[in-house]
């Protein structure tokens, strides 16, 4: 789980060009949107399409995406839990 | 009747030089577009993150923007509605519409999509400054002084505005130039009036 927040982490700068931000800056359970690192809206499709591109997981509910993009843990947990669903 | 009004600053980004009111502020001739917009973003000493997510046309039109007012500009003067932007180009957003059609082989990216029109950066210079004045992109096949000096000061004498920031904002693949006016109703140190022929010497002068 550790080296899969830590690879997310760097993936999260990359798909979202903040160049001013270091993997360290993020913390594990840091809220990702508004009060934590700011993300927006079009963030927010940014890292589904992180999801499609780097683990070929496809969000298909749209309501899920608040519980999944809360933090970089949370997201490491559903593709945790993608992953084993489909292994 | 036609009031005067005034050219109280300007910025010109032509050939990886930075003009401010005529004087180069800053060179960076060794790297390509992307680099260098971000080699004037550090020059300029500014936090502002989203800078990375815009689009090259918008960076281009924001840092030209950001030295436009940069020490040029009282934005307690007036309130965020009597600041307007007009801004045209020849090539509209379409070095971003080539990016992103070519994303649309794989994944789409909703994060240049929404740079595939070129009034977002009128938005993004709206947006860092709090101006909600009246704003225009117009596409010409070059900088049409006539027609900015014609359109602004009709904003500014029916009072519509009393502030513009207006001008040439143009980007496709390396090849760019940004030309930027600050026009006021009021004189200030080395302001000159806003006349189609004060834009052209300004805009000439480094043209590159």
């Amino acid at each position: 789980m550790d080296k899969l927040m830590s690879d997310l982490k760097s993936q999260i700068i990359a798909q979202l060009n903040l160049q001013d931000t270091k993997p360290e800056d993020i913390g594990d359970d840091q809220p990702l949107f508004v009060e934590g690192l700011g993300l927006d809206s079009i963030d927010a499709l940014e890292l589904i399409v992180l999801l499609q591109q780097h683990y070929k997981i496809k969000l298909s509910n749209a309501e899920e995406g608040p519980k999944v993009f809360k933090s970089v843990r949370t997201m490491a947990e559903y593709i945790t839990a993608h992953q084993a669903q489909n292994a | 009747m036609s009031n005067s009004t005034y050219i109280t600053s300007s910025c010109i980004i032509s050939n990886h030089v930075v003009y401010k009111n005529g004087q180069p502020v800053f060179e960076n001739k060794e790297l390509g577009i992307s680099d260098f917009l971000v080699s004037v973003y550090r020059y300029l000493n500014i936090q502002y993150p989203k800078f990375h997510k815009m689009d090259n046309l918008s960076k281009l039109g924001w840092l030209a923007c950001q030295v436009l007012l940069q020490n040029n500009f009282d934005a307690a003067k007036y309130k965020p509605e009597e600041t307007g932007i007009v801004l045209s180009n020849k090539n509209s957003s379409l070095d971003t519409d080539t990016r992103y059609l070519q994303t649309t082989n794989e994944i789409p990216s909703p994060a240049l999509f929404v740079y595939t029109l070129p009034n977002i950066m009128i938005g993004e210079i709206a947006i860092t400054h709090g101006f909600k004045g009246e704003n225009a992109f117009f596409i010409f096949d070059e900088f049409d002084a006539a027609f900015v000096e014609q359109y602004v000061n009709n904003l500014l004498n029916c009072n519509i505005l009393q502030c513009c920031i207006c001008g040439w904002v143009e980007l496709l693949n390396n090849e760019y130039k940004a030309a930027l006016f600050l026009i006021e109703k009021n004189k200030s140190t080395n302001s000159i009036i806003f006349t189609k022929e004060n834009l052209n010497k300004i805009y000439q002068v480094q043209n590159g």
